[in-house]
């Protein structure tokens, strides 16, 4: 994995961290004038010290430098800050904006961790590679270049010396690289299978418990462990080679620089002021690129989370309904129309074709997997069809607006997520502005009573993230408890009673008919428990769909 | 929606605290030896570019004299050579640092996960605990690589060169000491004062953004559903941009530490002429002097880096230390019976347990009696005490009164290694591996041959996916068991179980997550898998597939309601016929309808 330094995509995708990155590209040029003018100036005091004598201007000079530089590492550090703070606004914004943008087919899954991981404190590690590596990168192309320039003048031959031996870093730096790069690689799969053992036995430990293995695996840890760090040394042996080469470089060059130039001060063939000057901005050429090269790999982790926040924010979006789009009533017959929808390895559901009568109640059964989910997430939107379409009174879905038809549809999904808010919260998603007594009633609708009780404040009680937790069947009555608010013409449930016991799922049957009565219902049911209120049943296997009655002396099939 | 956000965790370690330091100190001590080397190679390679900008200085002022080549014959000598030695010090120290330190962290993961083994009935971890645990122990290495070694280096240096420079002109000297003060003392205590306050303003509004791309991610599809997407995103965002504001202020604050680093520098150099001359020393010496100030200083400053570092790791340091000290106070290995030859009888004694003194019992008075080849189904409503039930057969909970009783003795009697040897199988939270399908199951009874597997696997309903997988047996299943389904772990766990055949076989709702029909069948085809003469606890919420089973116990509120065998059970009005009725009637009106 070989990174740019610099990703240029950043200034198109945050283009108000233009601005910028180009004063901290001005204050690197500075910085390169000062560090020459504070070697000027302290060559000029120590010339005359030699004497005896203070040069109090050249003193005086030499801390005004030197107050100045002070300032510029200050203005250095602030600004690049400020570019990191900018940055990482930006990208989060632009992330949880592509995660608006895409919908919840999209971001489902394994893209949902990793986005919030990145979007929350993944984008931080950029803080390290704004502030610590890329003004290390301005300066070593503006410091070398002013060293350069001002030794020619005093001494071309010294300026000889370090223009042949500069390039010798990022030349070897890079050899080295590819080196230690080629040798990582290889040892980098063994490393992080080692690295990933340790937190793995660590979540196991009940089940080796569980089987008497937990003290006996002390030694297979301990082993991986050892096994790691014999790894890692391979790998640091050749790694570290670079930073003895560069050592070795900047320092050689010091000598190089220094022995001849003494040797012509003898013959009195240069001026001590010169000489001095010469001694002291040699080293000053080989800092900045050593110290970038030292930061690098600690910015790495910052590259790598904007590489992928930039990749993830840039995906393409589906076209969307434009505004004024039409708005299906959803009060009248759901048709499904030759509806097929393939996934990149599977095909959910193959040529569907139903008609979901205003009022009906249906139940979908059928193994798991088979694609009862897919029914419910086409009518939300959050799946469009691969061929085939969806039309509500006439209306085809993929034209209408989606969220004034969502607006028309309570949904209970099968596991609802508790947002880090207030259980009122919670419960008023999808209408913030309920009145109290509304919201009491819903709370009511839902069997929510007791729950209400039970917590420590009530309605005001926190949830979610570093809230209070609910319990399953708690949990689904609040889902419910969100669709009765919601009063919406269609109500689609997902295994409402899915992992409830049967006290349980007597408290949520209760609430789901009461939800149910009077509205057009579609209903995913994986206990049998809710099938005897269905007016027809639909059952899924294999994408195909084919309905059944609920008893024999029941309704029969189309 | 407008979110509340309660107090987040502050990433800052209380002050003056150096406990957990020490703790981690002294498990470095079998390594004092190698991390003192690494120490005194790090100084030397400091030293050694000091020393080299003093050497060379004194080599151009002395040559300006012009004296004759052989008096400088020594310094070019000792310019190359200082030259060369930093190089190699540097790698020398790097290795040798890195080496001390993992074989450090071996110890350290070693004793992490031995004190975590040695906890009984540890409860499930979140993800993020564990991920925090690793990151913690890195912490460890952190300390030393980033924080002791550099740190004192720097203080050695710093010491070594007032010392030197003491032999040349005591004010310089003094001079030079109070600049090395400044920088090595006074600004990286103050970075680390600065550095904690930023992290306690800081810390509450970044988890506040962390909980937000959670809501935003995971909440996606609740949000669009109910229409809520635009003013969650814009909450975040706002939240962003507040975030992005605090830093940008702290920034100013903390970068005015490395500020006043670089005055810092430059002032003691020019205070270092300023004595040299006043005190008459030589012009040579005074470059010297001025020089090595100036790389004094500088190399000083590593110790506002250290400080800074050290700040940020002593959270996860006081949490490792704190991990490792409840270590040092757990039992050691119980040494109790480990004759486990069967057949085996297990009692349950008017057994009750209470989580809290006061708290209502989780188990009231119950009373079970598991004879060899018996077979018993747990049975009940979520909260009758069920899974505390197979938390005290395997030891994690013990009971209040009441005795649970192996061949006559106390489970606690028997060696805590050698006890699921007789009783145990499938647990709640069981885990996969990120092994192969082998490893994984190995782990229930090492060395079985692929007979015992295949016999195992089938029975579990696991065989035909082993069979389609192009790997077999030596399939890798993902981080947690990610690449398979949740009822293919579920599979995977119980066919473990079958495969670890303990003489008294726990089931703890062995078809979880498995639709009706496969549940039935995998059940079924369990209970067949046992071998006769082996008892069977199963705990169940299904009521299905019972009819076999010598007993059931009917749990509810911790106290047993009803028991006796599933026929008479339907047949006597209660809690197990109700709920039985219920299921059977939807059960029946569903399994009508399979083609």
């Amino acid at each position: 994995m070989k990174r740019r330094p610099f990703d240029p995509r950043l200034l198109r995708r945050v283009p108000a961290a233009r601005r910028d990155l180009a004063v901290l590209a001005l204050l690197g040029v500075l910085a390169a004038g000062l560090i020459v003018a504070q070697a000027t100036a302290l060559a000029a005091v120590l010339a005359t010290a030699i004497d005896g004598r203070l040069d109090r201007p050249a003193l005086a000079a030499f801390v005004v430098t030197v107050a100045a530089r002070s300032a510029l590492v200050w203005a250095q550090g602030t600004v690049s800050a400020r570019v990191a703070a900018t940055v990482k606004a930006a990208l989060r914004a632009d992330l949880l904006g592509a995660v608006g943008r895409h919908g919840p087919g999209w971001v489902a899954g394994q893209r949902a961790g990793q986005i919030a991981t990145l979007a929350g404190r993944g984008l931080d590690a950029l803080d390290a590679y704004f502030t610590g590596y890329l003004p290390q990168l301005v300066l070593s192309v503006t410091v070398p270049l002013a060293v350069l320039a001002r030794v020619v003048f005093a001494d071309w031959s010294s300026a000889l010396i370090i223009a042949l031996t500069l390039p010798l870093i990022p030349v070897f730096g890079a050899l080295l690289g590819w080196q230690a790069q080629a040798a990582t690689e290889r040892q980098w799969r063994r490393l992080s299978l080692l690295g990933g053992h340790f937190l793995d036995m660590v979540a196991g430990l009940p089940t080796l418990r569980a089987f008497g293995r937990a003290r006996a695996q002390t030694e297979v840890v301990r082993r991986m462990a050892d096994g790691h760090r014999v790894a890692t040394m391979k790998t640091l042996r050749i790694a570290f080679l670079s930073a003895l080469v560069l050592e070795l470089v900047a320092t050689l060059s010091v000598a190089l620089v220094a022995v001849p130039v003494g040797i012509r001060l003898l013959g009195g063939g240069l001026a001590l002021q010169t000489a001095l000057l010469v001694l002291l901005l040699t080293p000053e050429a080989y800092l900045p690129l050593r110290a970038a090269g030292s930061r690098f790999h600690a910015s790495m982790e910052g590259l790598a989370a904007l590489d992928e926040a930039l990749t993830i924010s840039a995906a393409p979006t589906a076209p969307r309904a434009a505004e004024g789009a039409a708005v299906p009533d959803a009060r009248r017959d759901i048709r499904f129309e030759g509806v097929t929808v393939a996934y990149e390895r599977t095909t959910a559901l193959r040529d569907v074709t139903l008609t979901i009568r205003a009022g009906e109640r249906i139940a979908i059964i059928g193994p798991s997997g088979a694609g009862k989910s897919t029914l419910l997430g086409l009518l939300l939107g959050f799946v469009t069809p691969t061929s085939g379409r969806i039309t509500v009174d006439g209306v085809d879905l993929a034209t209408a607006d989606p969220d004034a038809w969502r607006r028309q549809l309570a949904w209970v999904p099968q596991r609802a997520h508790l947002f880090a808010a207030s259980l009122a919260d919670n419960i008023r998603l999808g209408a913030p502005d309920t009145t109290p007594d509304a919201l009491a009633a819903a709370v009511h609708d839902a069997a929510l009573d007791d729950v209400v009780a039970g917590l420590p404040d009530g309605l005001d009680t926190l949830l979610g993230e570093r809230g209070h937790g609910l319990s399953s069947g708690q949990r689904q009555r609040l889902a419910l408890a969100r669709a009765f608010l919601r009063a919406a013409p269609v109500v689609l449930l997902d295994e409402p009673t899915a992992r409830l016991d049967t006290a349980a799922e007597a408290v949520v049957l209760d609430a789901t008919r009461r939800l149910v009565a009077g509205r057009t219902a579609l209903l995913v049911a994986h206990r049998p428990a809710l099938l005897a209120d269905a007016d027809r049943i639909l059952r899924v296997e294999d994408g195909r769909v084919t309905e059944l009655t609920p008893e024999p002396t029941g309704k029969v099939a189309r | 929606m407008s979110t509340a956000h309660g107090s987040a965790p502050v990433d800052t370690a209380p002050a003056g605290r150096t406990a957990a330091e020490r703790a981690v100190l002294r498990l470095a001590r079998p390594y004092l030896g190698r991390l003192v080397g690494a120490g005194l190679l790090a100084a030397a390679t400091e030293f050694a570019g000091l020393a080299l900008m003093a050497t060379a200085t004194w080599l151009l002022m002395s040559a300006a004299g012009q004296p004759p080549l052989d008096r400088l014959t020594v310094a070019i000598v000792a310019v190359r050579a200082l030259a060369i030695s930093r190089g190699v010090f540097r790698y020398s120290e790097r290795l040798a640092g890195h080496d001390a330190v993992l074989r450090m962290i071996t110890d350290v993961r070693a004793r992490v996960f031995a004190t975590l083994a040695a906890r009984r009935g540890t409860a499930h971890r979140s993800g993020d605990v564990l991920s925090r645990l690793v990151s913690d122990v890195e912490a460890v290495q952190d300390l030393l690589l980033r924080v002791l070694v550099p740190g004192s280096a720097a203080a050695l240096v710093g010491v070594l060169a007032v010392a030197v420079a003491a032999l040349i002109s005591l004010p310089a000297a003094g001079a030079l000491a109070v600049g090395l003060l400044v920088a090595g003392v006074a600004l990286p205590a103050l970075a680390t004062a600065v550095t904690r306050r930023s992290a306690a303003q800081v810390a509450p509004l970044r988890g506040a953004l962390a909980t937000d791309a959670i809501d935003l991610t995971h909440g996606a599809a609740d949000l669009a559903a109910f229409g809520a997407t635009d003013a969650t995103l814009r909450a975040a965002t706002q939240r962003a941009r507040r975030l992005a504001r605090l830093e940008r202020r702290l920034a100013a604050t903390g970068f005015a530490v490395d500020a006043a680093g670089v005055l810092t520098a430059g002032l003691t150099a020019a205070a270092v002429v300023l004595a040299a001359l006043a005190a008459d020393v030589s012009g040579v010496l005074v470059g010297v002097l001025a020089v090595g100030a100036l790389a004094a200083v500088e190399v000083t400053l590593a110790l506002v880096t250290a400080a800074r570092q050290w700040t940020q790791l002593r959270p996860g340091l006081a949490r490792v230390a704190d991990l490792l000290e409840a270590g040092t106070a757990t039992a050691p290995p119980t040494a109790g019976m480990t004759d486990l030859v069967g057949p085996h009888e297990l009692r349950f004694l008017d057994v009750t347990v209470r989580y809290r003194t006061g708290a209502a019992p989780a188990l009231d008075g119950v009373s079970l009696d598991l004879p060899p080849g018996r077979r018993i189904a747990v049975v009940g409503p979520s909260g009758a005490g069920k899974s505390t039930l197979a938390a005290v057969l395997t030891g994690a909970v013990r009971p209040v009164s009441g005795r649970v009783t192996l061949d006559g003795h106390d489970l606690s009697a028997y060696a805590e290694e050698a006890l699921p040897r007789a009783v145990g199988g499938l647990l709640a939270e069981a885990y996969v591996f990120h092994a192969t399908v082998r490893e994984n199951l190995l782990l229930g009874r090492a060395g079985a041959d692929e007979e015992a597997l295949t016999a195992a696997t089938a029975a579990a309903g696991l065989l035909e996916w082993v069979r389609a997988q192009p790997a077999g047996w030596d399939t890798l299943v993902g981080e947690e068991g990610g690449q398979l389904s949740g009822g293919q772990r579920q599979r995977l766990a119980l066919a473990r179980a079958l495969l670890a055949a303990p003489p008294v076989l726990v089931l703890d709702e062995p078809t979880e997550g498995l639709d009706p029909a496969a549940a039935d069948a995998v059940l079924a085809s369990t209970l067949a898998a046992t071998p006769a003469g082996h008892s069977v606890l199963l705990i169940s919420h299904r009521l299905s597939g019972l009819a076999e089973l010598d007993e059931i116990v009917v749990l509810d509120g911790g106290r047993v309601i009803q028991r006796g065998r599933h026929a008479d059970l339907v047949a006597s009005p209660g809690w197990y016929r109700d709920q039985w009725l219920l299921q059977a009637a939807a059960e029946r009106g569903y399994l009508a309808l399979a083609p």
